[in-house]
């Protein structure tokens, strides 16, 4: 009896905390019906901003993936003075607020930054344009591979690593047949987690954008504008689409997990 | 004299002679990579120390020297600006508040996965990751819209007298939202490896369920609690996307740091709002330090008891 009252009372809590969002989400896109909602999509700035943002993930993933991989060999496979504060140091975006994260770019290349003036006159637009947007991105998806490859590698040690040097395979030997095949799921969680939140980075990318619809504006950046000139349908059929992108991404990690274990077990 | 300095003079050499070894050994380390046999350590040494060194050192020594650039004149009127303190004040406590309240629920919830049996448990796993995964300006405008006067659950707490919109409450509730994945992904693992039967011998040597809840379950899980509110707690004082919505930040009541580092920046006071964000950053810094010791305390003396 005691235990029917706590199923209903978690179920409750999922439901009133995690689900109803979802839900809000959806009820204000679909507010006018299908038709409506889907017009809004057919806004050009709502199509170049769904761009930019899938142009800045795909960029900031692989920048990220290539540092994670390399980052997680160093940390893992070597013991060397200065490996904790290096560790310490790519954790950091994670403690650090979007507002600062986005901040410290428009200090390194702002109007009244250190090096802004100067690329200025260059012709090299980094502030409030789309390098500034990829580098503000970056900055805050960096933790994430290395964090999900890290205590796996760690955990694998070295052996099998050592083995096929004496065996006489080269650094990109080991690193693509030895290391990456044994953790691939942890890579393929780590990169999903990336995504997810590259495209659903808004307050860093706020901050450096300089909020141009059509130009730089991504898609959380796009909903905000939206939603603070009361195109409620658009801004939330926007959010609909946005999150189903980032859950669908989220969820995904799951996936190899599942793939990989109903394939193994029949043998 | 002569015999002191003499006696001074090879002391100096032979401190020159350890420091210098133990300098050139750690070099030799640092620069073999502890001497492993393995390839392709210079180049993993050379690609992330540059990788790090433009994306994480550059940008940081830029947020520590910026605001003293100008002078001391900037950082000295910003410690001087009530508005900043109100608004400092307003993430610290709503962070505070809201990471605490995610305790028991994010205790309940994980509680509930590992042992409860509870009816789609897979499902309910999944679920909890939604507030991780939904982009922070979309949580943003769905809270906004959901605790609104007129919204699903803003109504009825207005028939309540409650309002909560536009409040700090707006702000602790959209500040547990964005907490709760962080209090139950870091007490699940912990909870797992307790082995059950330490609940089923309490039982039988008749505690009571409040006595199995405190000290079967609470005690061996207070470390991963406070490492679950940390993290919970390091999220909301920086906190951006989701709160900005249904916060309705007025200033000194329901403006947060973050926000007023964007208003400084609008108002092109970069200085300004460096400094705000360099002491945005050593409090937040300050207390994960502090909670990381409290917790090595707390687990050894769980250890030792």
């Amino acid at each position: 009896m005691m235990r029917r009252g706590l199923w209903v009372a978690a179920w409750a809590l999922i439901i009133l905390v995690l689900i109803m969002p979802l839900a809000v989400v959806l009820a204000e896109a679909l507010k006018n019906g299908f038709g409506p909602a889907l017009e809004t999509l057919k806004d050009p700035d709502g199509i170049a901003a769904l761009w930019l943002t899938v142009e800045v993930t795909t960029i900031a993933v692989i920048a990220n993936t290539l540092f994670g991989i390399a980052a997680a060999w160093l940390l893992t496979k070597y013991r060397f003075p200065g490996r904790t504060s290096l560790l310490v140091l790519v954790e950091l975006p994670l403690s650090i607020s979007p507002v600062v994260s986005g901040l410290v770019w428009l200090l390194l290349f702002g109007a009244q930054g250190w090096w802004g003036p100067a690329l200025e006159e260059a012709g090299i637009h980094i502030a409030f344009a789309i390098p500034g947007i990829i580098l503000a991105t970056v900055f805050v998806t960096l933790p994430y591979v290395v964090r999900t490859l890290v205590p796996l590698m760690e955990q694998q040690g070295r052996d099998t690593e050592e083995a096929a040097a004496l065996a006489g395979a080269g650094f990109w030997q080991i690193l693509w047949r030895v290391t990456l095949p044994g953790a691939r799921i942890a890579l393929v969680s780590g990169i999903l987690l990336t995504t997810a939140r590259a495209m659903g980075e808004f307050g860093a990318v706020s901050v450096v954008s300089g909020h141009i619809p059509g130009l730089t504006e991504t898609m959380p950046l796009h909903i905000e504008s939206l939603y603070n000139g009361y195109q409620t349908v658009a801004a939330f059929t926007m959010a609909a689409l946005l999150a189903c992108m980032a859950l669908a991404t989220v969820l995904l990690r799951y996936a190899p997990a599942f793939l990989w274990r109903s394939r193994e077990v029949p043998k | 004299m002569r015999a002191f300095n003499g006696a001074a003079g090879q002391y100096h050499a032979f401190c020159i002679l350890v420091v210098d070894g133990s300098m050139k050994r750690a070099f030799t380390q640092f620069w073999r990579g502890g001497y492993s046999a393995l390839p392709g350590y210079r180049f993993s040494l050379l690609f992330t120390v540059f990788w790090t060194g433009f994306f994480i050192i550059l940008p940081l020594c830029a947020l520590i020297i910026r605001p003293w650039q100008d002078g001391v004149g900037p950082v000295v009127a910003e410690l001087h600006d009530a508005r900043m303190f109100a608004a400092l004040w307003t993430s610290f406590s709503t962070a505070a508040v809201a990471a605490f309240l995610n305790i028991p629920l994010g205790l309940f919830l994980a509680w509930m996965l590992v042992r409860g049996d509870l009816p789609g448990r897979h499902i309910a796993n999944a679920l909890i990751d939604i507030p991780l995964a939904l982009p922070t300006a979309v949580s943003g405008i769905t809270l906004a819209t959901l605790y609104s006067p007129q919204g699903w659950l803003g109504y009825p707490l207005s028939k309540l007298g409650i309002s909560v919109a536009y409040t700090r409450s707006g702000i602790v509730l959209a500040l547990m939202f964005v907490g709760l994945p962080f209090m139950v992904r870091t007490v699940e693992p912990v909870l797992k490896n307790l082995p059950q039967e330490l609940e089923e011998a309490a039982k039988l040597l008749g505690a009571r369920p409040r006595q199995i809840i405190t000290r079967v379950i609470i005690a061996p899980l207070r470390p991963a609690l406070l490492t679950g509110f940390g993290l919970a707690f390091a999220r909301g004082v920086g906190e951006y996307g989701s709160v900005i919505f249904i916060a309705g930040n007025q200033p000194f009541k329901s403006e947060i740091a973050p926000l007023l580092i964007v208003v400084r920046l609008q108002e092109f006071d970069y200085p300004g709002a460096t400094a705000i964000a360099l002491i945005l950053l050593l409090a937040s810094l300050s207390v994960l330090v502090c909670l990381g010791v409290l917790r090595r305390r707390i687990s050894a003396w769980s250890v030792g008891a």
